[in-house]
């Protein structure tokens, strides 16, 4: 109960800060929109397997950007701070899940803004959003963590790529697999194993996050 | 002698497996043919890489609680000999593959997450680097190394299982065990597998104790 308490904070205090400057989703978003211009000015038109990895491939440079930010945006003496008023699981377990909130809008939008530039028949758009939303949730779990160890490490982009990029590809190659499978029209009843890993992977992902976070915070 | 015996039962399996791997019956197969001797040679390396990696992981824990260097240096070692045993998979199992399959890297699963796995492996190296402070950097690195293992669990060993895949045990394929029906290649398979175990552990050890006396050359220095 504790716990949550910290953590429902935390998380207010995240959308506050954001809300007042705006200036990490706004970026981000312009971010997208922007790489899906250059990429319609750069194909024009795309055969269905393209299209799906190219849209992968824009939300994966996305939400690393979005998310390498959110242990560096706040200054050193403040996290100080926050972790003598809070415990270092609900401070990692905050950042999850606001990076998850931040990460399902982006997608949403993201996906939005590709689907009308880029015209392309879908066979199950229902099952392509899911696709989405869990990937963005999934993205946030996995690039939360290694954000916080970059963050220790002196914090440079190369290392989060380089640290974040061999451990994403399972979940990206599920994801791909997926939605794929939605481009083409299946139902729901066929992905429910890949589903399956999918949130297998999410759920390991942050169990392994809560008990590993205390010993990364500490200097 | 007393306690290396383990060291002399390694390279008396390893010497075993290559000359009865190379001598005895093996079931007559349409396309692996010979090559079929491969087994003995390509499956031990993943075992030993496993071992090794799995090794590495219960130090890096055994690091987080109690900060003593030597738990860092052996997860380190167990990870640079592992990613050797890593690459050795690989190119046995291109040279295989080139005979089987036809071509050194086809597009297969397999080939591909194991390819991948040994990347999350060389980025653990080079976040290493980019720590100075030994303290922070053992803390660091320990913590990436139990984040990645159940990633590549998942990636080698999970993922290609439901994958189309042209590599045996893979996509539905059955595996060679399938074949030897007199557990003929299982008595060789098994103690190459320990044997190559073994070596990679020897090896592990002495990279260990030289590294320990660099460490404590430069702390009394």
């Amino acid at each position: 109960m504790h716990l949550l308490k910290e953590v429902k904070s935390l998380i207010h205090k995240d959308i506050v800060l954001e809300w007042r400057s705006k200036y990490a989703i706004n970026g981000v978003i312009l971010y997208v929109v922007s790489t899906v211009f250059v990429c319609y000015q750069a194909f024009k038109s795309l055969d269905t397997t393209t299209w799906n990895a190219l849209f992968w491939i824009i939300l994966l440079f996305a939400s690393v950007n979005a998310i390498n930010k959110s242990f560096v945006q706040e200054s050193r003496s403040r996290q100080l701070y926050y972790y003598t008023l809070a415990s270092a699981r609900a401070i990692i377990l905050s950042k999850i899940v606001y990076n998850m909130l931040m990460m399902v809008m982006l997608s949403s939008i993201a996906y939005l803004v590709y689907a009308v530039i880029f015209e392309n028949p879908l066979g199950n758009p229902l099952l392509y959003l899911v696709t989405v939303i869990l990937g963005g949730i999934g993205f946030a779990s996995l690039f939360t963590m290694v954000s916080g160890i970059a963050a220790k490490a002196g914090n440079n982009s190369t290392l989060m790529a380089i640290l974040s990029f061999p451990i994403i590809i399972p979940m990206l190659l599920v994801l791909i697999k997926v939605s794929k499978n939605a481009m083409d029209g299946l139902s729901c009843s066929i992905n429910y194993g890949e589903l399956l890993v999918l949130v297998a992977i999410n759920v390991i992902t942050v169990t392994i996050s809560l008990l590993l976070f205390p010993y990364l915070w500490r200097d | 002698m007393k306690k290396n015996w383990w060291k002399f039962l390694g390279l008396a399996l390893i010497f075993y497996s290559i000359v009865w791997g190379l001598l005895g019956p093996v079931p007559a197969l349409a396309i692996v043919n010979e090559t079929i001797r491969n087994v003995y040679f390509h499956v031990p390396m993943w075992f030993a890489m496993l071992t090794l990696y799995l090794i590495s992981v219960v130090y890096s824990i055994k690091y987080l609680s109690s900060n003593n260097t030597d738990h860092d240096l052996v997860a380190v070692e167990s990870i640079n000999v592992g990613i050797v045993f890593c690459l050795l998979g690989l190119l046995t199992g291109m040279i295989w593959a080139n005979f089987t399959w036809g071509a050194a890297w086809p597009n297969d699963p397999k080939t591909n997450g194991s390819a991948i796995a040994t990347l999350m492996y060389l980025a653990y190296l080079v976040l290493r680097n980019a720590l100075e402070e030994e303290q922070k950097r053992a803390r660091i690195s320990a913590v990436y190394n139990i984040f990645a293992f159940p990633i590549m669990i998942v990636l080698m060993y999970i993922l290609p299982k439901n994958t189309d895949s042209l590599h045996p045990g893979a996509g539905g394929n059955s595996g060679f065990g399938d074949f030897d029906l007199d557990g003929s290649m299982k008595a060789v398979l098994y103690p190459a597998a320990l044997g190559w175990i073994l070596i990679g552990i020897w090896l592990m050890t002495l990279r260990f104790r030289m590294r320990k006396f660099e460490y404590e050359n430069d702390t009394v220095s």
